[in-house]
């Protein structure tokens, strides 16, 4: 059945434009995108989805969630993870190894990508850990992994602590065409603390996390990206030294690519005072001077995505004290409100913000989507830019309930979204 | 009737100097019951006092439950090897189950900054902190300026030095807070390994030379030095012996303080580490009288929290 998606405001971060139009869905491609006024009738059988004052958009691809299975079902699963994503404008996602066991080899990549067929919502890409067991001593088999559909290599969660290991892991994963995300974090550094730390962990009495503890090994993986000329992409950027650090690298030309995840640009340290263990998360929530070097990242380009870190944990682990409390937090569902914010704020226009979400994670992974055009597979959303509402508990799609955003004003609401042709979510 | 309108007592954050000038009022008043033969009044008479040590406290746990006996309040204690909490039960759920028991104020004492914020939330009783973590010591800190303006008079105006682990302390967090409040000058000195980043941020000034720290000081007061951190580098000092030498109060250093310097300790005391016990035992010290106050400013945080009628109180 074709679906004629009629007067949207079609968003289209590759070349840059928003305009009205039309778009035709057959087969699970998108079979025209026509101006307006320009579509020649396509007849009485059709399904026509009338997206007048709405913005039609990329399927949103969020290259760095958390979907916690195998091993800790209760927090998520990659069909609840995949819903919540497509409840949250995402056609596509990659999915971190620190599960239980950690996937590390060929049978959880698979089981994975099996899950994710059964579940039928966005598509599901898995990054595999980079050492086995995410032990940080040896190697997993990048090319078995790569050829079972792992599009990526992570210890995420930990940081790769040996240099050794992340030099051979930058050159391996590179002939294997494996992008290597690195979670730049001196654990020695971070030691005991829970948050940033800064005037108000003084404050407070938290033990703080150093942005230094980020800082250095940013600094240490793009000094390898130098050596080995092999690229490396640096997860979850949160201080401004990184952002400097990533600039200065791409100014030299370097293979280096960044994402930055919504809380790093909407919150900062303030928001831990009263000991919500929802604001707790890694790396930590930053100054008012970060945020802003963040947004700043994020317009000079030196950031060139936006992903989640969708990190969904049950009460057992966000009920206890600050400091036994995991850290953090979800975020499939309040990303493109968030970020449109930074379009208000006249941050981003609305094409960059879209391709922040969308076109630039599929191509650091260099995976589908993230783009529309004829021909292409119809992975699309729709989003009511102008709808606003109060983000609720009731609100939320996945398993885990972990947002230090419950209760905070929204604006802009995914209505409709699309997996190959097929409407996956649609806002009641 | 009075005119002391919180629920609660985590933080010296939200107390004014009202609020501070009313409990060190009420606590002189309650001083003189302790010197009676019938050390008891009804005041609290009917109302439960839970004593919650999930850490080790020997000092503040018996002057609480002094304190609220001395009120005529019933009071229990729970520490956490005594509680369900050795069996995997939650903070969360011990503290539902003691509302179930309907105490007027639950004591907590806790290794977790912030944890009696956690348990304010889901109580009805009234909590009052008796240290959580690193973050806080609200009644140290009163009962401490209830000892200072017994000796000097007045709080406003006195230049005070506070020595030690500054990062990992909660009574100088609180001391700090209550002192800027009452319009005290303060400095804080250590080793630069144990002062948290933009102390000054705080109000105070930051020094790490002892000597400069209590020049011309009214009142010195020490931290103690957490003996069972020595070694790790993340402990702040390299050895015991190294800290004694360099960053300990002796009496030479003592006299660049004020002819009638005050000097106190919240204990326990390690001598010849963070003082010697010259010092420790000289005229100077009122240690012993922080304790006796700690009693009387404890049965006036009680009685201002659950005495006399009770208005809508917030906090």
């Amino acid at each position: 059945m074709t679906k004629w998606i009629k007067d949207g405001d079609i968003v289209d971060p590759v070349n840059g434009t928003v305009e009205r139009g039309d778009l035709l869905v057959e087969k699970g491609k998108i079979a025209a995108i026509k101006p307006e006024g320009t579509l020649n009738d396509p007849g009485p059988d059709v399904t026509v989805i009338d997206a007048a004052g709405k913005l039609v958009i990329p399927g949103l691809v969020d290259m760095h969630v958390h979907l916690r299975e195998p091993g800790h079902e209760y927090k998520e699963t990659v069909i609840t993870g995949a819903r919540a994503a497509a409840a949250g404008g995402f056609t596509a996602v990659a999915c971190m190894p620190n599960t239980d066991p950690p996937n590390d080899c060929r049978s959880v990549t698979e089981f994975i990508l099996e899950q994710a067929r059964k579940g039928g919502t966005a598509r599901v890409f898995p990054v595999a850990a980079i050492t086995r067991g995410q032990r940080g001593e040896s190697l997993t088999d990048f090319g078995d992994l790569r050829a079972a559909g792992a599009v990526g290599v992570s210890d995420d969660g930990l940081p790769v602590v040996n240099g050794q290991v992340m030099r051979r892991a930058l050159e391996y994963a590179h002939y294997h065409g494996l992008m290597v995300i690195s979670h730049s974090e001196d654990l020695l550094l971070t030691g005991d603390g829970v948050m940033h730390e800064g005037e108000i962990s003084t404050r407070i009495g938290l033990s703080g996390i150093p942005a230094a503890s980020e800082d250095i090994i940013v600094y240490r993986d793009i000094s390898l990206a130098r050596l080995t000329r092999c690229p490396v992409h640096i997860a979850h950027v949160s201080t401004a030294n990184s952002v400097e650090l990533i600039r200065r690298a791409k100014e030299e030309g370097l293979p280096v690519t960044a994402e930055t995840a919504p809380h790093y640009f909407s919150l900062d340290h303030r928001a831990v005072v009263g000991y919500d263990t929802r604001t707790k998360v890694k790396p930590p929530l930053r100054t008012p001077a970060d945020v802003d070097a963040v947004k700043q990242g994020l317009k000079e380009g030196v950031i060139d995505a936006i992903a989640t870190d969708h990190a969904p944990h049950s009460t057992l682990e966000k009920d206890v004290e600050f400091d036994r409390a995991a850290f953090g937090m979800i975020g499939l569902e309040t990303a493109l409100p968030l970020t449109l914010r930074l379009v208000d704020e006249g941050i981003l226009t609305l094409v960059e913000a879209i391709g922040k979400l969308s076109t630039h994670g599929a191509e650091i992974l260099n995976i589908p989507g993230g783009r529309l055009m004829a021909g292409g597979p119809a992975d699309l959303a729709i989003v009511d830019p102008a709808c606003e509402y109060v983000y609720e508990e009731a609100d939320i799609v996945s398993k885990s309930k972990n947002s230090p955003f419950l209760g905070t004003p929204m604006k802009g609401r995914t209505q409709l979204t699309m997996v190959g042709g097929e409407i996956v979510w649609e806002q009641a | 009737m009075n005119k002391f309108d919180h629920k609660h007592l985590l933080s010296m954050d939200p107390l004014s100097v009202e609020d501070i000038t009313l409990i060190l009022d009420t606590a002189e008043s309650f001083k003189a019951i302790s010197t009676r033969e019938i050390k008891k009044v009804p005041t609290l008479r009917g109302k439960s006092v839970i004593n919650f040590f999930y850490e080790p406290s020997t000092r503040t746990q018996t002057s609480f439950d002094v304190a609220a006996k001395r009120l005529s309040a019933d009071t229990f204690s729970l520490s956490a090897s005594t509680s369900s909490m050795v069996k995997g039960e939650t903070l969360i759920d011990t503290a539902r189950n003691l509302q179930a028991m309907k105490p007027d104020v639950i004591v907590l004492r806790h290794s977790s900054s912030g944890a009696p914020h956690m348990l304010a939330r889901e109580v009805d009783a009234s909590v009052i902190n008796a240290g959580d973590g690193i973050n806080e010591h609200p009644t140290q800190a009163l009962l401490d300026l209830f000892t200072i303006r017994e000796k000097k008079g007045r709080i406003e105006g006195l230049n005070i030095a506070i020595l030690g682990d500054i990062a990992h302390s909660r009574v100088a967090r609180s001391d700090i807070k209550g002192l800027l409040k009452m319009g005290a000058d303060v400095t804080v000195s250590g080793p630069p390994t144990m002062m948290p980043v933009e102390m000054a941020s705080m109000g105070v000034h930051v020094v790490h030379n002892t000597a400069e720290a209590i020049r011309d000081k009214d009142v010195v007061m020490l931290l103690r030095i957490q003996l069972e951190r020595e070694g790790p580098v993340w402990a702040g000092f390299p050895s015991v012996r190294e800290y004694a030498t360099f960053f300990g109060l002796n009496r030479t250093l003592m006299e660049q303080a004020k002819k009638d310097v005050v000097l106190m300790h919240p204990g326990p005391m390690n001598r010849g580490v963070e003082i010697t016990s010259e010092v420790a035992d000289s005229p100077c010290s009122v240690i012993l009288d922080q304790v006796t106050n700690g009693v009387a400013v404890r049965m006036a945080i009680l009685y201002l929290l659950i005495g006399g009628a009770k208005s809508d109180k917030v906090d």
